[in-house]
């Protein structure tokens, strides 16, 4: 080290600590806040984290346009006699798809705060546990509105006619919304257990591209084979879709409508708990 | 010390320990026998430490030999899989709530948000540890100056430097008051200047009364802050006690003598050799002979042995250009305690 280092350093060090003195805490801590002030200082920053990179809106913006889009104009004509006839079946299940396809990101934003040391911090603050992921939850819940409100405002500028009107929309994105919310948790388990954000997106679209295509979304399944009309059957999405149709279309299926509550509860009940454990776990 | 301020100063705390509420232990962390392996490595293999409260404890070692496992596992992110740790009188592993609302934990790797501004960190940060809004935002500006940051307050932190973004980490771990404070490899990677800031940060809370615990793997970094050292090495701790002690283990110092003929260093290597019971090593250079002197319990110290030795060459006609009897440097600690090479001279891998 040479000594014209040492006296820059020196110089420096003086001037910074004649501050610092002073900005040494004063009083005693103050004590921890509670759930509800943890949890919306984290909501919080998910929302500067949209406002600063903002460029992690991109799939959730282009994902609901380009499949609206591509699938009323390119096969609207060969599958319902007109794009304008195909857009009425297709709208509820390309907003269901968007938002579903965005639920993954719930995963990958836990994901990538874990491969950081920041999680380190905020798992050593005296703070309720699962406030860093409810906060981010609620960043993920703006992110659903707004894909769900571009299909829709996309939908109705192209010609859709929603027979719900206003409310049906309104009950229709609702429950689409508190849907995802509930599978949000099945993505953050999963961003827990993987080690890498990489990871958690190439499962993410490996389980969710089968799911919204192998389902009621573009066609109905009568012309599909046995099995897969079975599969169909069974999704989950499918189940979604079709109460979403009800919904919008103002002939809500009650039946489908509690299908996909319970099926929301199940989804937290499981995953909900194996987050918050996964979260809090110390190997 | 404290004995001597209780008498001059009339109010100051009776006790000897900083700041320590009676009926608290006099430690601030005390760990016996922690054990800690990851898949088929064990990271620890039964590490101790006791830790006074008020001090700055150094944790010093190479890349991989347990310390920030040893870290994690105080500031409650990890638990440790045997052993016993109580960090200001809690166990880490039944009262981690307790412990997380007494310590403040800046990483290896700087625990601030990425994509946040710089004061929105410190707001961030300031409401989750209880402070109302306008109090967090009033202490994260106040921060931000004392920093050196003020210009980068409303910079996201991924523009920062790497000595901003140290003094950033720091800034949020003061924000309100932590009893004890972790810091993990505090100035890896950064240049001199910001080293020393972030020394001089570093005694300043010291100063102001909470424990300091650091991990380095630069031994003047351990030299310069730490009042007691443990040398960690392969999940264990090899060496505890002051820096002064431990160079003083190794032996009482090291003799450098450069002659003023290279030609004369066999001669004057073979004197040496006789005279102080030695091995005399000659390094790149050949006008210059080194020899550990060891600490020895007779009588005679050895800077009376150097000097005959030296008039002894003298005697010999061979001139001794200089010469110097030094204490051991922390390296040559290392080197001795652990059979490895200097952590300083290794990559800072991870």
């Amino acid at each position: 080290m040479t000594p014209a280092i040492t006296d820059g350093a020196a110089l420096a060090t003086a001037a910074a600590g004649g501050s610092l003195r002073h900005s040494l805490p004063a009083g005693p801590r103050p004590e921890p806040p509670g759930p509800l002030v943890a949890s919306a200082a984290f909501a919080w920053r998910a929302m500067l984290k949209i406002k600063h990179v903002p460029e992690q809106l991109f799939d959730v913006i282009a994902i609901p346009v380009v499949f609206t889009l591509m699938f009323t104009y390119l096969f609207g004509g060969a599958l319902a006699g007109s794009p304008g006839r195909y857009l009425q079946f297709i709208l509820p299940g390309t907003l269901v798809m968007a938002v579903v396809l965005v639920t993954m990101y719930a995963g990958v934003g836990l994901s990538v705060d874990a491969s950081k040391g920041v999680s380190d911090r905020f798992r050593s603050l005296p703070i309720w546990r699962p406030a860093p992921i409810a906060g981010a939850l609620a960043g993920d819940v703006a992110r659903y509105l707004l894909a769900a409100g571009l299909v829709v405002l996309l939908g109705v500028a192209i010609g859709f006619r929603p027979g719900g009107g206003a409310p049906g929309v309104i009950a229709g994105v609702g429950l689409l919304v508190l849907f995802a919310l509930s599978l949000s948790w099945a993505w953050t388990t999963l961003g827990l257990l993987l080690r890498t954000p990489q990871a958690v997106m190439s499962v993410g679209t490996v389980v969710l591209f089968p799911l919204t295509l192998a389902s009621n979304v573009f066609v109905s399944p009568q012309t599909m084979p046995g099995w897969l009309q079975a599969f169909v059957g069974v999704n989950p999405v499918s189940h979604l879709v079709t109460a979403e149709r009800g919904l919008l279309s103002g002939h809500a299926a009650t039946g489908q409508v509690a299908w996909v509550l319970l099926a929301s509860i199940a989804v937290v009940a499981v995953f909900a708990p194996l987050t918050i454990h996964l979260y809090g776990r110390r190997h | 010390m404290a004995p001597a301020a209780a008498a001059t100063t009339p109010g100051a705390y009776p006790s000897t320990v900083h700041g320590a509420p009676t009926g608290e232990s006099a430690l601030a962390v005390e760990a016996t026998g922690l054990t800690k392996s990851f898949g088929g490595t064990r990271a620890l293999t039964g590490v101790d430490l006791a830790v006074a409260r008020g001090s700055i404890y150094g944790l010093l070692g190479p890349n991989g030999a347990g310390k920030t496992t040893t870290v994690r596992i105080l500031a409650t992110l990890l638990a440790p899989a045997g052993g016993r740790a109580r960090v200001l009188g809690h166990d880490v592993a039944t009262e981690a709530a307790a412990v997380r609302r007494r310590v403040a934990l800046a990483g290896q790797f700087a625990t601030v948000d990425d994509d946040l501004t710089g004061s929105e960190n410190l707001v961030l940060l300031g409401r989750l540890a209880g402070l109302p809004r306008r109090a967090a935002k009033a202490r994260a500006a106040g921060l931000l100056t004392a920093f050196g940051l003020e210009k980068a307050a409303t910079r996201q932190v991924k523009t920062f430097s790497g000595g901003m973004r140290r003094r950033l980490d720091l800034a949020a771990s003061i924000i309100t008051r932590a009893d004890l404070l972790f810091l993990d490899e505090p100035t890896t990677g950064l240049d001199p200047a910001s080293r020393a800031q972030v020394w001089e940060i570093v005694r300043s809370i010291a100063a102001d009364g909470a424990t300091v615990l650091l991990t380095t793997q630069y031994l003047d970094e351990a030299d310069e802050l730490a009042d007691r050292v443990a040398v960690i090495d392969r999940g264990q701790v090899v060496a505890e006690g002051t820096t002064s002690e431990l160079k003083a283990s190794v032996g009482s110092g090291t003799l450098r003598i450069r002659l003023a003929d290279p030609a004369r260093g066999p001669d004057a290597s073979g004197m040496l050799a006789r005279s102080l019971g030695v091995t005399v090593q000659t390094g790149t250079d050949p006008a210059v002979l080194t020899a550990r002197i060891p600490a020895r319990p007779s009588a005679r110290s050895a800077t009376g042995n150097v000097a005959s030795a030296i008039a002894e060459l003298a005697q010999a006609d061979i001139a001794v250009g200089e010469f110097a009897l030094g204490q051991p440097s922390l390296d040559e600690v290392f080197l001795t305690l652990t059979g490895n090479s200097t952590p300083g001279s290794q990559e800072a891998a991870s």
